[in-house]
């Protein structure tokens, strides 16, 4: 059925970038659907936009705080428009990894051990003392990172205890919150899922010469993405599963991404993270697995509009 | 019609790029870079020159003497080499730095950073080694990038280029078997850093391009908007242009957006240059042409150029002010006698990428020093502009960068347990601003 979609885009976020390359790609699928496409580049004026244009519909194409950290959608339920993607509760869980992962933990999804750390913790609770604690429960090298935004900024890998404090000052940069997290040698997997279905298993393999580096893997051109995984059947079985159990334990609807490693060490499957609003630009992994599964970019977004429909329905 | 799968679009475009674009990525540092463009941020990133006190009277006039004599040719294709009234105006400004040029030895290019183009396309074979200084101008690393040369940057201080180093540079070369093609500098008032090249190490770089028969590319935007002390030969005077490939521009004297600059070059390596054009874009810009050549003509460029002076020196000893108030006194920065640009260093544990995050939220931007290198290094650096903000924007810039680095610098203080040093008493220390030297003003 045709309706008024807009498609929010754009915003003040370190993701501008992505974000207006997703929507390009949306706003055109929409509009080969037929729907009556409106882009709005998300500022000041957006509720008077969605005022002035009533669309049926909202397509979250933002990324970055702005389209992520579940005010949006709120904002979104309050003048009463149906968006696609989770709502308030998952986009919150999922934008702060430490909430995240917290919630994972209790509904025991594996994920890699960590602490967090607020700023003001070691302002005025003379946590730096604590730190030498980090040898014993997680051991060297561990990743830091800001509790909360969508891309690599900010994190950082520290290989001895001397690392630490330059870490944290860089992931403080991002974040009043940073966790630190054992780091996980070995392969990275992403799951994505679309209404409660795992979509195939995707790889990330760094590229060209220089073997694995921690820096490959969050940098773009320097990471090719296989699909379907070269995995074991039972093996991408679990990792789906995991990353249900993550959709699960952190409420989502909609579609998802759910990123995670496989120990080299051990085998164990873990999971990192999830995001709440994935990329849909043309080197995103949601499309490509969706692709994989059969599912064209085309029928992708138009199911993410319908899906935005019926959860507004079952919220009823 | 059947429609594109993700897949299938995702092959079609992969698999016609050329192999060469692997290396134009996108990086998490453009992506912020892409946010300073927003109006409440103040910028000090950018490399833009002050053009509020553009006459906007020899503007009309330029224009409506193109618009009633000259319409019909500013409107058509030019030759490849410029038109030869632009070329009597590079002639004149070449001269205001010292230097004769005959017009069959310059090409005129659409603005300096198509020289930079030109002189990659015609040398740079992939896997060729182009030397550089470290920190070099950041716009010319994705052009170094795209023509996959193997560049090799050369240390400088307070005298520009470590001659000392990029010959030990050279003879680790020739154990290799490798010949560089070209040596790229900026010698006066660097870009990034701010300094200039001695005359002592002028001379020796001269001396060397001859000796090995080394191409060197001179980059000099800037050498007339000197705020103190003397001016400096070019390399080109120095070396009588058999050597040294000269680059000018419009863009810092005049405008920018007229997309005008020039090279002056031995006349093999511009009859190569020209082609290499012919194949980008034929000629440059008709329209600016013929405005640069009336400007000339009616208005004082000199004047113009010799006001840029006045007001960007105010603002240079703005921003060292309040570098010297507002940074904590483990940085340092350098302080420039002229150009665009001043380049800072902080505390090595703070990541000037990262940084910029923490100054994009109080609205202030810079440049981080990593773009200036191709190896990762610069990360605790940052380039400062002063040409495009004026005085007001630039203290209160300074003082949000201030404010972020000293919110770092008292994190990192708290998680390791060492103070951080006191801040220094202004009245004891004798600022920097006091120490330049005055005087020395060129009259343009």
């Amino acid at each position: 059925m045709s309706s008024r979609v807009a498609v929010l885009k754009g915003g003040r976020s370190l993701e501008r970038g992505v974000s207006l390359s997703s929507a390009a790609r949306v706003e055109d699928a929409l509009e080969r659907l037929g729907h009556d496409v409106i882009g709005v580049d998300v500022g000041v004026d957006l509720v008077a936009r969605l005022r002035d244009t009533r669309p049926d519909a909202a397509f979250i194409a933002l990324h970055g705080a702005d389209g992520e950290d579940g005010t949006l959608q709120e904002l979104l339920e309050l003048v009463d428009i149906p968006y696609t993607g989770s709502g308030p509760g998952a986009c919150a869980r999922c934008w702060d990894k430490v909430v995240a992962k917290r919630a994972l933990w209790d509904a025991d999804v594996p994920t890699p051990a960590f602490h967090a750390f607020t700023q003001a913790a070691f302002r005025d609770l003379g946590a730096a003392e604590a730190l030498s604690e980090l040898d014993a429960r997680l051991g060297f090298p561990l990743v830091v990172k800001p509790a909360r935004g969508g891309s690599s900024l900010g994190i950082q890998q520290a290989a001895t205890p001397d690392d630490v404090a330059s870490a944290l000052v860089a992931a403080f940069a991002y974040d009043t919150r940073v966790l630190l997290e054992r780091h996980v040698d070995g392969r990275d997997l992403a799951v994505s899922v679309l209404d409660g279905q795992a979509l195939p298993v995707i790889e990330a393999v760094p590229v060209g010469n220089g073997g694995y580096d921690f820096e490959a893997r969050y940098e773009i051109g320097r990471t090719a993405f296989v699909c379907p995984a070269d995995l074991p059947t039972e093996v991408a079985q679990h990792a789906q599963a995991l990353a249900l159990a993550a959709w699960k334990a952190l409420g989502c609807r909609g579609f998802a991404r759910v990123d995670l490693m496989q120990d080299a060490a051990s085998g164990e499957l873990l999971v990192l993270e999830a995001n709440a609003v994935p990329g849909l630009t043309d080197t995103s992994l949601l499309p490509q697995a969706a692709d994989a599964a059969g599912i064209a970019f085309d029928v992708l977004v138009g199911r993410l509009v319908e899906l935005a429909d019926v959860s507004r329905v079952a919220a009823r | 019609m059947p429609r594109p799968t993700t897949q299938h679009e995702l092959e079609r475009y992969a698999g016609l790029f050329a192999a060469r674009t692997r290396v134009m990525t996108s990086s998490a540092m453009r992506d912020m870079m892409a946010v300073t463009a927003r109006p409440e941020v103040i910028s000090l990133a950018g490399g833009n020159p002050d053009l509020s006190t553009f006459p906007p009277g020899a503007f009309t006039a330029a224009m409506q003497r193109i618009g009633a004599e000259q319409l019909t040719t500013a409107l058509q294709y030019g030759p490849t080499e410029g038109l030869a009234p632009v070329k009597a105006c590079v002639a004149e400004v070449m001269a205001a730095e010292g230097m004769r040029v005959h017009d069959d030895d310059l090409l005129i290019t659409t603005g300096g950073q198509q020289v930079i183009d030109l002189m990659c396309k015609t040398l740079i074979d992939p896997g060729d080694v182009v030397i550089a200084e470290a920190p070099t101008y950041p716009g010319a690393v994705p052009t170094f990038s795209t023509y996959e040369a193997d560049v090799v940057q050369v240390e400088l201080d307070d005298d520009g280029m470590r001659i000392d180093e990029l010959e030990a540079v050279l003879a680790r070369l020739d154990a290799e078997g490798r010949k560089p093609k070209f040596v790229y500098t900026v010698p006066t008032f660097q870009n990034p850093a701010g300094v200039t090249m001695s005359l002592q190490r002028r001379r020796r770089l001269v001396q060397i391009a001859r000796e090995r028969e080394l191409l060197v590319l001179e980059d000099n935007p800037y050498g007339l908007l000197r705020y103190e002390g003397e001016p400096l030969p070019t390399l080109r005077s120095l070396d009588g242009g058999e050597y040294v490939v000269y680059l000018g521009t419009f863009s810092k004297i005049l405008s920018a957006g007229l997309r005008l600059g020039w090279v002056a070059a031995p006349r093999p390596v511009l009859a190569k240059m020209n082609l290499g054009k012919q194949a980008s874009d034929l000629c440059s810009s008709s329209l600016t042409q013929h405005f640069v050549a009336g400007f000339f003509a009616e208005g004082d460029w000199r004047r113009y150029v010799a006001d840029l002076v006045g007001m960007y020196r105010r603002r240079r000893d703005t921003m060292l002010a309040a570098l010297e108030e507002h940074l904590p006194p483990e940085a340092t920065w350098t302080r420039p006698q002229g150009g665009l640009f001043v380049w800072a260093t902080l505390p090595d544990y703070v990541d000037t990428t990262d940084l910029l995050a923490l100054a994009l939220r109080e609205n202030v931007a810079f440049v981080p020093g990593r773009a200036a290198f191709l190896d990762g290094r610069g990360g605790t650096s940052m380039r400062l502009n002063f040409s495009g903000a004026d005085e007001a924007a630039i203290r209160e810039g300074v003082r949000r960068i201030g404010t972020v680095v000293g919110e770092q610098v008292a994190l990192y203080s708290t998680l390791t347990g060492r103070p951080t040093r006191p801040a220094r008493d202004p009245v004891a220390e004798p600022t920097a601003v006091v120490q330049l030297r005055r005087g020395g003003r060129r009259s343009a």
